[in-house]
């Protein structure tokens, strides 16, 4: 039911009932790495190319989730996934394994929770019984593809971020147990005129700004109604230029309440540089680290807000600013 | 300069750079400068010792040496950009790394490795100068700019 300007309020309240997440070696690393189902020690994943082990992380993500519940591929009715390639040929692939109906989306590092919002609305107006969604993004082909190739030497600028290496996908469906995903808050196109391609904190925050204060407005809830509020990936620099608009405009939001995925991924890392990035970040974060804290009774509301850049290589190279989303997703403890 | 660019800028927009640029964490101009000159200057030295073992070991003139030092030094740069070292090495050197011949060589190794899941022809050789291409045009158009100068002058 569409509540507000852009707010979609889950009445039948459909679940979270598995998710599956696959990361890469540097992941596994991190301070996270223990949440991770499948920790990879090669970024290769033995595959011929970086666009295969890209595949190959996606559907480890979706497989690990339907195994937790016994499930099977046969059993998933839709499947909605995006991805950062041209494209979306992970995606696409990985949907040819699975072989399910399959709806490809691209909202670059907002996938995430784009695939997420859209599952619960085909469960939620009984469309569907079972969708799996799910994202995956690989380090270096995402290098390769936007920026240089994988060995060339490039001096990056402390503003950068570093793309995850993973995959995360979430099971919806109308049963079962599992957090429930309460309400949905789509996200317009911001674009304050940032141009700099390794400045993506500072291009996408007043998006999160602009979807969380839209969701608030439209279900009439203060901040501190959700125990933490967890961006996607502004890394430290983008994090920190949403908590100035916050405080700018008089938005409360309590110290530590504010979360970033790609902060947490990678903790204090300098190689990773602003912090973590990229579809995958959102994704096993939110999946495989915030939803087990959340069933470990440390929180009982999130909203996660998947922040992304929808620039391409030519827009960027053709002096175009970058055009920037953010999708936001409640979630509650059953 | 800073006009035109906010031309097309709303006001919006200008005030939200204002507010980006507080937060946004300088490049280290002062030390990439001294990394670069001394990676860059520490690249050079081992370029020049190259140099001299081929003048003392095979009796070369210096003019003769010039070539196999310059292929010696692009040889050990592919390998390290094979093994992955380099792009490292830059994070530190910055222009120090990429300014000397190693950077040109690997800009068209690391081209030329990455394209080769497109197969030899439409990856490896059509984009191993992806990269290093400009170097070579800008290179070729200045050569027969000074060239053209220099005839015009001398002659």
């Amino acid at each position: 039911m569409l509540q507000g300007r852009r707010t979609w309020r889950f009445e039948n309240s459909p679940r979270i009932i598995s998710v599956g997440t696959a990361v890469g070696p540097k992941e596994g690393k991190g301070p996270l790495g223990d949440s991770f189902d499948v920790v990879h020690g090669d970024i290769r994943l033995g595959q011929n190319s970086w666009e295969n082990a890209e595949r190959v992380l996606m559907e480890e993500a979706g497989d690990r989730a339907l195994q937790k519940k016994g499930l099977v591929k046969e059993q998933v009715e839709f499947y909605i996934a995006g991805d950062l390639m041209n494209q979306v040929i992970t995606s696409s692939f990985a949907a040819r394994t699975f072989a399910a109906p399959y709806l490809g989306i691209y909202g670059a590092c907002s996938t995430s929770m784009e695939g997420l919002a859209l599952a619960a609305l085909l469960v939620n107006s009984q469309s569907a019984e079972l969708v799996l969604t799910g994202t995956a993004s690989h380090n270096a082909a995402a290098e390769r593809l936007y920026r240089y190739p994988t060995e060339y030497g490039a001096q990056k600028p402390p503003t950068a971020q570093w793309t995850v290496t993973g995959a995360g996908a979430a099971l919806v469906g109308r049963d079962g147990e599992g957090p429930k995903i309460t309400a949905a808050t789509i996200g317009r196109i911001i674009d304050m005129g940032v141009k700099d391609p390794f400045n993506m904190g500072a291009a996408m925050a007043p998006a999160a700004f602009d979807t969380i204060e839209a969701h608030l407005r439209d279900l009439n809830v203060e901040t501190d109604y959700y125990d933490i509020i967890a961006t996607g990936d502004l890394g430290r620099l983008g994090s920190d230029i949403l908590r100035d608009l916050w405080q700018k405009h008089g938005v409360r939001v309590a110290a530590g309440q504010h979360q970033d995925c790609g902060v947490l991924i990678y903790g204090d890392d300098p190689s990773v540089f602003s912090g973590g990035s990229g579809a995958a970040c959102s994704a096993v974060v939110t999946y495989g680290h915030l939803l087990a804290r959340l069933a470990a009774g440390e929180w009982n509301r999130i909203l996660i807000v998947a922040t992304g850049a929808l620039l391409s290589t030519l827009s960027y190279q053709q002096g175009e600013s970058i055009p920037c989303i953010a999708h936001a997703v409640a979630i509650e403890r059953a | 300069m800073a006009n035109a660019k906010h031309k097309k800028m709303t006001p919006a927009m200008i005030a939200y750079e204002q507010v980006a640029k507080r937060r946004e964490p300088g490049r280290p101009v002062l030390r990439n400068t001294v990394l670069a000159f001394l990676i860059g200057g520490g690249i050079c030295l081992i370029g020049q010792f190259v140099e001299q073992f081929y003048i003392t070991v095979f009796h070369m003139t210096r003019a003769a040496a010039a070539n196999p030092t310059v292929a010696t030094l692009i040889f050990f740069s592919a390998l390290l950009t094979g093994l992955g070292l380099y792009d490292r090495l830059a994070q530190w050197g910055g222009a120090g790394t990429s300014v000397p011949v190693t950077g040109f060589s690997n800009a068209v190794t690391s081209a030329a490795i990455e394209h080769r899941s497109e197969g030899l022809i439409a990856g490896t050789s059509s984009n191993m100068f992806k990269i290093a291409g400009p170097v070579i045009v800008f290179g070729v158009v200045a050569a027969f700019a000074v060239a053209l100068v220099r005839i015009l002058i001398f002659k």
